[in-house]
């Protein structure tokens, strides 16, 4: 039966084998502890980030300051900001690269499975300079998570042990990124090539990449801001003779990229469950190889679409404008394939597949409203209002967020070895679906009207949509802790129906397809230990 | 439930020139900027809509149709080249299509040349700050601040259960900016500390107000009214608090207007040689609290939080005025005090003086004007 597990040659001692207590996880190489490790780091970050969130719309919930003064309010929308991006999105698509890449395609582990601990274990030093900066002196950085000077060499030193944060988190990605670049292009098993690679796999070693050209760009742009700070450098004050728009060019260069870094895997896992749900290849694998490789490069030369009001001229404008809008031909090509792939599917629609099609629906709203807003005369009455903000929860929330949530319940009885309750699944997705439109499609309305972002406080004309969209976020909120504690952790627990090794194939045998599907479920400690011998499509193991 | 949806207790109506309740769509457009930008969305979203629609219907028809539970049996086919070229190329015209009326609005919405009456705008944390440069009322200039009475009233959990809530609120200020109509008025825009960034929707104009840097925009008002916009840049902890009332008037009361403001500056010019009574100066620093320092240090000038108390302070009871002016002059904790140099040294110098014998503070010290003349030197 398992051609993958051998058990002639390697007579591990048990300690080596399966090390189990607390050095099982400090001392984690194996990369499906680290997947797991990094999950369940970033849905920690997920609920304090939500905190900060509720915080935020408890206190925009009715006009007036009734529960925050406006200090601790920018500190909440900025650490929010913070904690989602780099705490929350980053590390669960880095756990999912961790336990999903090598099982696709069949290697025994990551390439450098010791600095693939070390990329982990960075990130709680940094997490926790993150989160307890609220006690420092002065409180929680307070300038936006853009971090724009001079406003940020007016902060205290939550800033700097912020920025300290970011470097760490910074370092941690680009190993992380060596290491899936390194494992993605040496160890596929044999009969592998590239253009047979699970499109998840591609969407990672494409974000590898754009992580490793772009985090240190923000590292130059955070020490830059250090040094106006403490060691008498003006690059961004003006008193000095420094440019402060010189910072957001640095700061968007990366900006824009990471926007990309943290749609790309969502896109893969899209890509992978599909075709399983729909019992018909993706459609245009190749096409969407080459659309993913185009928005991975046009992302590079978009940037200055967050800067349409900094004063640019003209030209820089247009440049900018016509190189935003362009980005949106080869998204929608990817829309356009994975709906080719749907039809004339043979379709059901459990859970993962909930997620996927409402991905595909939420997203593309976030998409358009991102269309509308690269219209540069358009975005001079939208920048820096709700619109934005509508526009970019709808392509995280809805996008990032619910392409691991589809993830999740498609690759969690391969993690856990038992079914989650589909019923409560389809609970998680209605709340999630309903509840995240509840609250963030009325942010529209808010922008078009000029609602101002990072505000306390605002007109009265804007009451009834702060409330409604307040009402949405705590439904959302809930919906996730009811995810954690009604389906993750049973899950954990090992409670559940015995998953098969493919729970997702029909009785026609038809479904999902994969090498991660060729090993029982639980997925063993260890995993293609040796290089398994593949068909010719590289989904099938053949002994 | 009823005092739950804020705008329906509080009775709010929409008001001119700024948000209307429960607004839908862009502010009315009060130049030709505004009306084109209203022109590009629509385009923009009807042809949003009809993608869509179109996408959507192909995919939701789908999900009826082929599905497993209505025995729907999956097809073969995962490619085909000429599928995938007709629709990169058939977004990418639509794309060239969006982009041509919106390349022309852009053109003229940076073109300020010819401007009738230029006037430059400062951001300063937290307000505004107008100085009429070239045209008909040059050499005004004033200082726009948040309506205090509504700052106090955000501070206070806002409009109460019952009471009429402002229609303007965090909306009025003590000073507009005023134009004449029908005239091409340049805004020049910096910042004296961070970067904030002056916006009103009605005209279609926002720019970033950048310290160190100088940047403009334009519009033409085509009707007479009052139009409101605010801060559109974070700038720190009162960033929704410095609003911008643009007061468009006929030519003839801007005239009116620009003669009254003139004699006013004359009469106000303080000579910053005179020596005041501590009565006549505490008089005047009162006003000079109650119109700046009010809203974070309190009446009672006790503070909150991370705002320092004034009354019972060192710094404030301090022999040396210096500690105190320096403060005045240049803030203090990193810009969470703000510096107050915009003010005249009349009134810096009334309010200082004001604190030191206001409250539980009976110093007896008095500061005079030519105090801060000298520590600006």
């Amino acid at each position: 039966m398992s051609a993958v597990l051998d058990h002639h040659d390697h007579a591990h001692d048990e300690s080596h084998a399966h090390p189990h207590g607390w050095r099982r996880w400090v001392f984690a190489t194996n990369h499906k502890d680290i997947g797991t490790l990094y999950l369940l780091f970033s849905f920690a970050m997920l609920m304090f980030g939500g905190v900060l969130a509720l915080g935020i719309r408890a206190e925009l919930f009715q006009p007036g300051l009734q529960l925050v003064n406006p200090e601790l309010f920018n500190q909440l929308t900025t650490m929010h900001g913070l904690i989602m991006v780099f705490g929350a999105i980053m590390p669960a698509f880095v756990g999912f690269a961790n336990w999903m890449i090598p099982l696709q395609i069949g290697a025994a582990d990551m390439a450098f499975a010791r600095m693939n601990n070390f990329s982990f274990w960075l990130m709680i030093p940094a997490a926790l300079m993150l989160t307890s900066s609220f006690l420092l002196p002065g409180g929680a950085m307070a300038g936006g998570w853009t971090m724009y000077a001079p406003l940020s060499l007016q902060m205290g030193p939550a800033m700097d042990a912020g920025i300290f944060a970011m470097h760490i988190l910074g370092a941690s990605s680009i190993m992380g990124s060596i290491n899936i670049i390194v494992t993605v292009l040496n160890m596929r098993a044999p009969g592998m090539t590239l253009m047979k690679m699970p499109m998840f796999c591609w969407t990672w070693l494409i974000t590898a990449y754009l992580l490793i050209a772009v985090m240190p760009v923000l590292a130059g742009a955070i020490t830059m801001t250090l040094t106006d700070r403490h060691f008498g450098t003006s690059f961004f004050n003006p008193g000095g003779g420094g440019d402060p728009v010189m910072f957001q060019h640095i700061f968007w260069f990366f900006g824009h990229p990471e926007v990309y870094i943290m749609i790309l895997p969502a896109f893969g896992i899209i890509s992978q469950i599909i075709p399983a749900f729909s019992r018909k290849r993706l459609f245009g694998y190749a096409s969407m190889v080459y659309a993913t490789g185009s928005i991975a490069i046009l992302s590079f030369v978009v940037w200055a679409h967050h800067m349409f009001t900094t004063g640019m001229p003209v030209t820089g404008q247009l440049f900018f404008m016509y190189s935003t809008m362009l980005i949106a031909v080869p998204t929608g090509v990817k829309i356009f394939n994975w709906i080719a792939t749907m039809w004339k599917g043979s379709m059901t629609f459990e859970t993962p597949m909930l997620f996927a099609v409402g991905f595909i629906f939420v997203f593309t709203i976030g998409g358009l409203t991102g269309v509308i807003l690269a219209v540069a005369p358009i975005d001079v009455q939208l920048q820096d209002t709700y619109y934005v903000v509508a526009h970019f929860h709808y392509v995280l929330v809805a996008g990032s967020l619910y392409a691991m949530f589809a993830g999740y319940y498609y690759w969690s009885p391969k993690w856990t070895g038992v079914m989650y309750s589909e019923r409560r699944g389809q609970i998680h997705f209605w709340w999630s679906l309903i509840s995240f439109n509840v609250t963030f499609f009325p942010m529209h309305f808010l922008g078009l009207a000029g609602m101002p972002r990072r505000y306390a406080d605002y007109p009265m004309q804007f009451a009834d949509f702060n409330a409604i969209a307040s009402v949405g976020a705590f439904f959302f909120g809930f919906a996730q802790v009811y995810f954690f504690f009604f389906i993750v952790l049973p899950a954990m627990r090992g409670k559940g129906v015995a998953a098969k090794q493919n729970p997702w194939l029909d009785e026609g045998g038809k479904g999902a397809e994969g090498l991660e599907w060729e090993v029982p479920s639980p997925a063993p400690f260890h995993t293609y230990e040796t290089p398994p011998k593949l068909d010719a499509t590289a989904t099938r193991v053949i002994a | 439930m009823a005092a739950w949806l804020g705008t329906a207790a509080h009775a709010v109506n929409d008001l001119p020139g700024g948000p209307a309740v429960n607004q839908l769509n862009l502010h009315p457009a009060v130049t030709q900027i505004a009306q084109e930008q209203h022109w590009l969305h629509w385009f923009m979203m009807i042809i949003c809509v009809l993608i869509f629609v179109a996408v959507f219907g192909v995919m939701f028809y789908s999900i009826l149709k082929h599905r497993k539970s209505v025995g729907h049996k999956a097809a073969n086919f995962h490619e085909s080249t000429a599928v995938e070229i007709a629709w990169t190329v058939v977004p990418f015209i639509i794309v060239i299509g969006m982009a041509l009326p919106a390349t022309k609005v852009l053109v003229a919405q940076k073109d300020t040349t010819g401007a009738d009456l230029t006037i430059k705008a400062t951001g300063m944390q937290w307000k505004w700050g107008y100085d009429y440069i070239k045209g008909e009322g040059e050499g005004i200039g004033f200082v726009s601040t948040l309506d205090n009475a509504q700052r106090q009233m955000s501070n206070n959990g806002g409009p109460k259960a019952g009471e009429t809530a402002p229609d303007d609120y965090l909306l009025k200020v003590d000073k507009p900016l005023v134009v004449p109509v029908d005239k091409k008025i340049r805004i020049i825009t910096t910042a004296n500390d961070v970067i904030h960034a002056f916006a009103v929707p009605a005209f279609g104009i926002k720019q970033d107000a950048i310290p160190g840097f100088v940047r403009d925009t334009w519009f033409r008002a085509e009707k007479i009214g009052d139009y409101h916009g605010q801060c559109q840049e974070l700038c720190g902890k009162e960033h929704a608090y410095m609003p911008i009332h643009v007061k468009v008037v006929s030519a003839e009361d801007y005239s009116a207007w620009v003669a009254g403001k003139s004699k006013e500056a004359a009469a106000l010019a303080d000579d910053p040689a005179k020596v005041w009574t501590l009565v006549d100066l505490k008089v005047r620093g009162e006003k000079v609290y109650a119109a700046n320092c009010v809203a974070c240090h309190q009446a009672n000038g006790k503070g909150a939080g991370p705002i320092k108390a004034l009354d019972g302070s060192a710094i404030v009871l301090d022999k040396d005025h210096n500690k105190q002016i320096q403060i005045m002059l240049n803030g203090a904790g990193g810009g969470a005090m703000p510096a107050w140099k915009s003010l005249s040294d009349t009134d810096l110098a009334a309010v200082v003086s004001y604190t030191k014998n206001n409250w539980s503070n009976q110093t007896g010290q008095i500061v005079q004007p030519a105090e801060f003349v000298t520590a600006r030197k």
